[in-house]
């Protein structure tokens, strides 16, 4: 059994582990990858430290922080279900393993919302796409469809302009970016926009042919010829598997106190998977370093 | 056992990256093709594979697409 189970590897949980070795706590921590979703992001500029750092960089440094302690490292495993024991806590990964401890922090993160409309399951990898930085060459003079309204959106909507044929922008709401982004698009002569529509479905077999959506007020539908779709609409917690033992929000974020603690004994969490404002790397970090600290301090009294 | 493992990739994609890193990690030695630049490449990518998502990561008459760690650690015997 071990003192402490860091649930997750992102920035929160990577520097919640820097913390609980530097405090000599028997730690396990699971992640599914090393990095979260810092992975996904191109360049980073407010890092302190580092002016400009790739996404990749930055995470790389950090693990190698992390792997600077004597501490076990569980990758490739997603943890499915975490519950209560007599002296603590059990956690259950899709490998079928279990591991056990005195204290938990889940620094789960997030990952991108999906649409949920008939085709995008059997078309992802097939011209559905999560990741405008890593798959919009391969759309080059086709006609595309970026699904979204916000910063993300937009700007995958730039990228496309530049190298798409025609791009149509689909949003739910009316844009919500930053301005800046917004005129960029408007002034593209290449793109069409089809605001407070919905998507209805994703039409293809073995690659996208089109997209069918709906117009909100006039109910109107319409299919737009495309092959590759952008889905760019946020981010959802990956909280389920602590539905039952800690509390969520309505966004499905685990509600903790401002000292990271869930209500639960022993059990904190930290980052992007909680209810904390500001969804930052730095942020992140420090709750990870925040609920570290605390989990140290609740297995003190535990052992006094 | 030597495969011959092909990676096609953008240069911008960061799971691509990854991917590299690993297969470089674990000794597996590799050709990458950039689809950007390298049209036959994509085209390739996308008939032979049948893949419109980077990385794809095609041996042995396998195709990966996207980066997996389980996925590949298993498909690669590793």
């Amino acid at each position: 059994m071990y003192e402490l189970i860091i649930i997750g590897g992102g920035p929160a949980g990577m520097t919640a582990a820097v913390y609980a070795a530097r405090k000599k706590l028997s730690t396990l921590l699971i992640s599914y990858d090393i990095g979260g979703q810092v992975l996904g992001t191109a360049g980073i500029e407010n890092y302190m430290g580092y002016q400009f750092i790739e996404g990749l960089e930055l995470m790389k440094k950090f693990e190698e922080q992390v792997k600077q302690f004597p501490l076990d490292m569980k990758t490739g495993e997603r943890v499915s279900s975490l519950s209560q024991t007599n002296g603590g806590f059990e956690a259950r990964t899709d490998k079928g393993e279990s591991y056990q401890a005195r204290a938990a922090i889940i620094a789960a993160g997030k990952r991108p919302r999906q649409l949920n409309v008939p085709g995008e399951e059997k078309l992802k990898g097939r011209g559905v796409t999560y990741c405008a930085i890593c798959d919009g060459p391969l759309f080059a003079g086709e006609n595309v469809a970026v699904i979204g309204g916000g910063n993300s959106a937009l700007e995958a909507a730039e990228d496309m302009i530049k190298i798409a044929d025609h791009v149509y922008l689909v949003s739910l709401t009316p844009l919500t970016g930053d301005q800046i982004l917004i005129d960029k698009v408007k002034a593209a002569n290449n793109l069409a926009m089809f605001l407070e529509h919905e998507v209805l479905e994703i039409k293809g077999e073995s690659r996208v042919k089109g997209i069918k959506i709906r117009d909100l007020k006039s109910k109107q539908e319409r299919e737009l010829d495309v092959g590759g779709i952008f889905i760019e609409i946020g981010l959802i917690p990956n909280s389920e598997p602590f539905k039952g033992i800690a509390s969520l929000n309505s966004f499905g974020e685990i509600e903790v106190g401002c000292a990271n603690e869930t209500g639960v004994p022993g059990l904190f969490a930290a980052g992007d998977v909680t209810n904390v404002p500001e969804k930052q790397i730095v942020v992140a970090a420090g709750e990870g370093a925040k609920a570290a600290l605390k989990a140290h301090r609740y297995l003190q009294r535990l052992s006094e | 056992m030597a495969r011959a493992v092909k990676i096609y990739t953008t240069p911008t994609c960061p799971y691509c990256k990854m991917a590299k890193k690993f297969l470089d990690d674990n000794g597996i030695k590799y050709q990458e093709f950039n689809i950007v630049e390298d049209k036959a490449a994509r085209e390739e990518m996308k008939n032979k594979c049948d893949s419109l998502a980077v990385p794809t990561i095609c041996f042995d008459g396998e195709v990966l697409v996207g980066f997996d760690e389980g996925q590949l650690r298993e498909k690669l015997g590793l």
